[in-house]
């Protein structure tokens, strides 16, 4: 209780400092609205039905994006950690591709697909495929090899082992491999909306409120929306972590 | 490493440079004839794009080690404003840190915060940092430092807090000075974390640095690889993308590299 307190002390002194400075005129007002008028953008903006449009819009890329990438480099993962040639033989492949910036992708994207929803989803599938990917690859090379030659040892079958120990040793980092790419499959889609211009979600509107009427109360309770969206997206996951692994007391970081 | 590498390393050595680069070439070859025969604009054979490349970047004078005027007006200021902003932001982030990790009651009060900052995708931050700091390097370096800073401030925050409380009784019983237990206790300590949120950091740094260019004139590798595009000029806009893929993987291999030799005395052999 006495966190949740100063949470939000920390926060009203940050509110309150933001405040003062645009009311003393150190930077101008239209440019850096003070919290009192972004709060009160954000409660207008949330009883307008576009806008909730938007967000929804956002939403479903962001999920359907983070549903792909799961379905794409969880079964690729297994396969790369478990074969260890196919692993050595990839590994230039991903280093190079990996690290390409998704905005720069934009460019191509956009030419090949165009700018409507698919084109959101395919750049944040590419962007949050790899820390799946990776926390896949680590947890198969951490398996407690005592428990892989038990198994063995018992005639376990190849398919029963990796069900039954492979399988649940893996999942709580593939999770948090999941909670860190449902993060930055959000920055992938709102930063596309941004730059290559949607018809519809977050980034759009922060486009067009930036561009055409230069409203920055609306940009910034717009920016706050997202980091609203992402603040849940991953405090819901890691909670969701912490509830399904319970059993699990290993160090789940790898990326 | 493991070390069944290291003593077969010799004797594997060449074999292992073949399996590593044998599907890479595969595949390259595989694309030169596929985008041969299919013969699409969009997608320049491998061939092309290197000719293309070459001329870009290495058809200068001499003097300036053969690189063109495009390297120094539009690649190095990139590098630039990347590298800085990373370091900028590494700096801040380690700092703030170690005095926010080390107190016990500040985290609580900005933690919350912090958490929230993170969360926000930096770039829809651009449009303020364009009327902050106007069109140009300023608002280029500040995204950057902003959207970098916050994994390395987290991370040092969690390594400096999980150092072991045995070392933390040791070091006081010896009446450590301050500093000199900052440096040489916590700081080691909490490398292995601090080094995940550097490198997290330069990734962002390099999208950072693309995403600001495509928004943001004067110069720079991201608003060259828009004007290509514009200009329908498909194996220039593969150079570009390909130098970005480049630049990644070189930047992510030293830094694998300097992480292994700082973190080497680590348990883990700073494999994490």
């Amino acid at each position: 209780m006495k966190r949740v307190f100063r949470s939000l002390a920390g926060l009203a002194v940050f509110l309150l400092l933001w405040e003062g400075i645009v009311r003393a005129g150190l930077v101008r007002q239209e440019f850096l609205p003070p919290p009192s008028v972004v709060f009160a953008t954000l409660f207008q903006l949330l009883g307008d039905v576009s806008f909730l449009r938007d967000v929804i819009a956002t939403f479903l890329a962001w999920l359907i994006a983070v549903l792909i990438s799961v379905a794409i480099a969880v079964p690729a993962g297994l396969l790369l950690g478990s074969i260890p040639g196919l692993r050595a033989s990839t590994a230039v492949i991903i280093e190079f591709l990996r690290p390409i910036p998704v905005a720069a992708l934009i460019p191509l994207i956009l030419l090949l697909i165009g700018s409507g929803p698919d084109a959101k989803i395919t750049l944040a599938v590419y962007a949050s495929l790899w820390p799946i990917m990776f926390n896949t690859i680590y947890a198969l090379g951490e398996i407690d090899p005592v428990l892989l030659e038990t198994a063995r040892a018992c005639g376990t079958s190849k398919t029963r082992t990796l069900f039954s120990v492979a399988l649940p040793h893996t999942a709580p980092f593939v999770f948090t491999g999941i909670r860190l790419s449902a993060t930055i499959a959000l920055i992938a889609v709102v930063s596309t909306e941004f730059l290559a211009g949607a018809e519809l979600g977050i980034g759009n509107f922060i486009l067009e409120a930036s561009t055409g009427s230069t409203r920055f109360d609306l940009v910034l309770a717009d920016t706050m929306v997202t980091g609203i969206l992402g603040f849940a997206i991953n405090g819901g996951l890691e909670l969701l972590g912490r509830r399904l692994f319970r059993w699990n007391t290993a160090d789940r970081e790898a990326v | 490493m493991s070390a069944i590498t290291l003593s077969g390393r010799v004797g594997r050595g060449v074999s292992s440079i073949l399996r590593t680069w044998l599907l890479f070439i595969a595949i390259l070859v595989l694309w030169e004839i596929v985008t041969r025969a299919a013969a699409n604009t969009f997608f320049p054979p491998p061939s092309k794009i290197a000719t293309t490349a070459a001329g870009l970047w290495f058809t200068g004078p001499a003097g300036h080690l053969f690189l063109t005027d495009t390297v120094f007006d539009n690649v190095f200021p990139s590098l630039g404003r990347t590298l800085g902003g990373w370091l900028i932001a590494s700096v801040i982030g380690i700092a703030v840190g170690v005095l926010v990790g080390r107190s016990r009651t500040a985290m609580d009060y900005v933690g919350a915060l912090f958490a929230f900052f993170r969360a926000l995708p930096p770039p829809a931050l651009i449009p303020i940092f364009i009327v902050l700091f106007g069109i140009g390097p300023g608002m280029q370096t500040g995204s950057i430092i902003f959207g970098a800073v916050w994994p390395v401030l987290l991370n040092t925050v969690d390594g400096v807090r999980s150092v072991d409380s045995v070392k933390v009784e040791t070091a006081r019983s010896f009446r450590t000075p301050k500093g000199y237990w900052l440096a040489m206790v916590v700081l080691p300590a909490a490398a292995p974390k601090i080094f995940a949120g550097l490198r997290l950091s330069l990734s962002i740094s390099l999208l950072l640095m693309v995403v600001s260019e495509l928004v943001g004139p004067p110069n720079g590798i991201g608003i060259s690889l828009l004007q290509a595009q514009q200009a329908f000029d498909f194996p220039l806009m593969w150079s570009w993308l390909v130098l970005l893929g480049l630049l990644g993987y070189g930047f992510n291999a030293v830094f694998v590299a300097v992480e292994r030799r700082a973190l080497a005395w680590q348990p883990t052999g700073g494999r994490n």
